[in-house]
């Protein structure tokens, strides 16, 4: 057997497994949703639904003039990858992609996306509400305030809430 | 090893990374805290809340009783807010 048709029958043993490969990216730039579901789905005829969550930059009333999103670079991505296996893990995903902004986002400009596909919608979004509820706890950003009157923004503080919405998947 | 700091935490210090060499008595997280906390007034408004400060051992979430023996980089910052 050469080299070749040996990797290839690794491939195709790959996917027999169903091992599915997580994307994970962190963007300085605006990420197209559209563009990224479309990459995830292309192909493909065995997805039956597709949860995608996009977290937006809003504006608090014409108050806020930008978030600058502060990471930790390393982390942040390694971080990530390890929330997005532990999904894998929970439920039988087909595909999955986690885009994250970092620097200066305005109001209208997306900072996440969470696009979870599977054979039906139930694993779908329970994937994509855990992967929202864990990043929101677990990965390392900071958002800071800049404010349109042009006094010093604050970093926004982290919510009870969160924590509560991410402890409810430890059972 | 080497201490960065991120977010509010940076701020108050004034500096991202710093190489920081504590004594041997400062094993865990919440020791080195301590420690930290004592060398100026900017480090003591960093940790001032301790209890809220989140710390990570290269690059993995730690808690206060993590040891720091074996750690090249500690990170120091407050709760996340991504997403």
């Amino acid at each position: 057997m050469s080299r070749k048709s040996a990797k290839r029958f690794s491939d195709e043993d790959m996917l027999k497994s169903g091992a599915t490969v997580p994307t994970v990216r962190l963007c300085a730039e605006p990420f197209d949703a559209a563009r990224e579901e479309a990459l995830l789905l292309q192909g493909r005829t065995d997805i039956g639904a597709l949860a995608c969550f996009t977290g937006l930059c809003r504006d608090e009333a014409g108050t806020l003039t930008a978030l600058e999103l502060e990471h930790y670079p390393g982390m942040a991505e390694s971080e990530i990858a390890a929330i997005a296996a532990d999904a894998l893990a929970r439920w039988p995903l087909q595909g999955l992609t986690v885009l994250h902004r970092y620097g200066l986002i305005r109001p209208g400009e997306k900072i996440v996306l969470v696009a979870a596909a599977a054979r039906h919608r139930a694993e779908a979004f329970a994937a994509a509400e855990f992967l929202m509820d864990y990043l929101k706890t677990r990965a390392p950003f900071w958002k800071k305030e800049h404010r349109a009157d042009g006094s010093e923004g604050g970093w926004v503080e982290a919510k009870a809430s969160d924590d509560q919405a991410a402890a409810r998947w430890k059972e | 090893m080497k201490a960065v700091y991120f977010a509010s935490v940076r701020e108050r210090i004034g500096l991202t990374e710093e190489e920081i060499d504590p004594p041997a008595g400062v094993a865990t997280v919440a020791e080195l805290i301590a420690w930290l906390s004592a060398r100026g007034e900017g480090y003591a408004a960093a940790f001032a809340n301790a209890a809220t400060i989140r710390a990570a051992i290269d690059r993995n979430h730690a808690r206060p009783d993590s040891p720091i023996v074996a750690a090249r980089e500690i990170a120091f910052f407050p709760p996340m807010t991504g997403g």
